[in-house]
């Protein structure tokens, strides 16, 4: 089973099946079973731009974009929603933590396509009017940063993580927000930070 | 990142259909044209990386109304493979008579990562070999099957120690799996035939002469659910690795009994971190089974587990450090408190 040529073979397949893609909005598979043509899944010119609306911070935006773009991406390039931050750009790091549909998620690893019809909460949405959130003044007030890099990643995460009810000690603090890397290591001060936001957060 | 073109699945059949079209590629699943993504934590990072080049994404999200459900019986558990490692980590009734299943996704990947994995595509995750991963490696028989391998005598701290081949060593590196094989569970597998169910054993292959052949799971098919039967309330999941949280497996123990009047009546063993696929010591389990706990006991469950590892240049210290493991891990099934 130890066939050299298999990366050759799958480099051909791929190339074959992308030219059946492109000229044809369904699945090329279902030409085999045209009775189940009706029922294939509709797929898109992975050679052209796709149009998508994103609800971001309580706004639709409706960008075109090549399919590959993840949602950190569409904020960044297309949004210009430059305070998430890519760090690793594999999910390792935390730096572009944003709440979707309420949840923390990794939006380098989120596509944009995905996310359409979600709910998508970046760092420029958590304050309201000229009034930081109770975890931004935290931040602040506890000097939780030097860099600043991680930050929006540390308060988006913070923010879900009281939510979540994982606020309850330094122990949990520190254990559900192991997934913000801050290579400042200003750990104490984010703990600290988090503690100081978490009644306010949860009293609403 | 290559690229692909993007659909998204509305019924289970739209997406076995759609995933079918790699069937007559004859690709191992890993390599098939066509992937399904549900949380991407894997998929998208291994195509940023080039490892895993799909010319089609078959989002099956749209499916998790129908496959996300957690359902606890009164003596049973059905897991939607669409359910979220987060969701299920969380879930009273799961903490309570199945904390092997609870805290083996509370101690992976990240709050994050957790609230986008699904169940299923924890099991399906792949090894984190950091020569699988890195393209410019050419020799991985997993990647590029017949080139060799760069772990056997690159970097191998992290290597495998049981179920290795001389064609490939990559640990397998979820946690999950370990929980799920040492239960008995049974996988819902939905493809174009309907559905059919396999044992969690069978799910996973050794990498033997095929390294890149990872699962038995066809083109097209799908983890729709998990099933296990009876509860495991006295059952425990413990992990050693290099960081306190957010980390790999050095070596992880699942282990559950059912103890009556201080007899082990029946005992199971899953070992992470040390296997290239999800293992079941199944001759430690026998020498659980009818006696009473000590030290002693666990000593030598703990050498039967690992009676077979084999270590290399850097990974040795796993034998030493997977009998600690599973010792310990014993002790704390024997005296939690259920």
């Amino acid at each position: 089973m130890s066939d050299t040529s298999s990366s050759k073979r799958s480099a051909f397949d791929r190339r074959a099946f992308m030219a059946g893609a492109a000229g044809s909005a369904l699945v090329p598979i279902t030409a085999r079973a045209a009775t189940e043509e009706a029922k294939a899944p509709a797929a898109q010119d992975p050679s052209l731009p796709v149009e998508v609306t994103l609800h971001v911070n309580g706004k639709d935006k409706r960008l075109r974009i090549d399919a590959r773009t993840t949602v950190l991406d569409a904020l960044r390039d297309h949004l210009k929603l430059t305070g998430s931050k890519k760090g690793c750009d594999h999910g390792q790091c935390g730096a572009c933590t944003v709440l979707i549909d309420d949840r923390r998620v990794v939006s380098c690893l989120t596509l944009a396509l995905a996310a359409e019809g979600q709910e998508i909460t970046t760092i420029e949405g958590l304050a309201t009017d000229d009034r930081l959130h109770p975890m931004q003044q935290a931040f602040v007030d506890n000097d939780a940063f030097q860099c600043g890099y991680c930050t929006p990643g540390q308060i988006m995460s913070a923010v879900a993580c009281v939510k979540e009810g994982h606020a309850g000690s330094e122990a949990d603090i520190r254990e559900y927000m192991s997934g913000n890397i801050c290579r400042c290591a200003a750990y104490p001060n984010i703990v600290a930070a988090v503690k100081q936001a978490a009644p306010e957060i949860m009293k609403g | 990142m290559r690229p692909f073109s993007y659909q998204r699945a509305t019924d289970p059949d739209m997406a076995v259909q759609a995933l079918s079209a790699a069937a007559a590629a004859n690709h191992p699943l890993s390599q098939a044209i066509a992937q399904p993504l549900a949380g991407g934590t894997t998929l998208i990072d291994l195509m940023k990386l080039d490892v895993m080049r799909p010319a089609a994404i078959v989002d099956i999200n749209p499916l998790a109304q129908a496959w996300s459900a957690i359902e606890p019986g009164s003596d049973s558990l059905r897991l939607g493979a669409l359910a979220k490692m987060s969701d299920v980590a969380a879930h009273a009734e799961i903490q309570r008579n199945y904390p092997v299943i609870a805290s083996s996704l509370k101690l992976a990947a990240s709050a994050q990562l957790r609230n986008m994995a699904t169940l299923g595509g924890n099991v399906m995750q792949r090894t984190r070999c950091s020569y699988f991963r890195d393209v410019s490696y050419e020799n991985c028989n997993k990647r590029n099957p017949g080139s060799g391998c760069a772990a056997m005598d690159g970097v191998n701290r992290m290597h495998a120690v049981l179920g290795t081949s001389d064609q490939c060593i990559a640990t397998y590196p979820g946690d999950l799996a370990q929980a799920l094989i040492a239960l008995d569970a049974v996988v819902e597998i939905t493809g174009r035939a309907g559905t059919r169910s396999i044992p969690f054993a069978e799910l996973h292959k050794a990498p033997g002469n095929s390294p890149d052949i990872e699962t038995t799971l066809q083109p097209g098919e799908l983890i729709s659910a998990f099933s296990i039967q009876g509860r495991w309330p006295r059952s425990v999941y413990l992990k050693a690795r290099d960081r306190q949280s957010y980390e790999f497996a050095l070596s992880s123990a699942a282990i559950a009994l059912d103890v009556q009047d201080g007899t082990i009546r029946d005992a199971r063993v899953g070992l992470g971190g040390v296997a290239t696929m999800p293992w079941r010591a199944r001759e430690a389990e026998a020498l659980l089974k009818g006696q009473k706990f000590d030290e002693a006991l666990a000593q030598r469950v703990a050498d039967a587990a690992f009676a077979d590892a084999r270590g290399r240049r850097h990974n040795s210290f796993k034998i030493a450090l997977g009998k600690r493991v599973v010792a310990r891990a014993l002790q704390q099934a024997v005296t939690m408190e259920i």
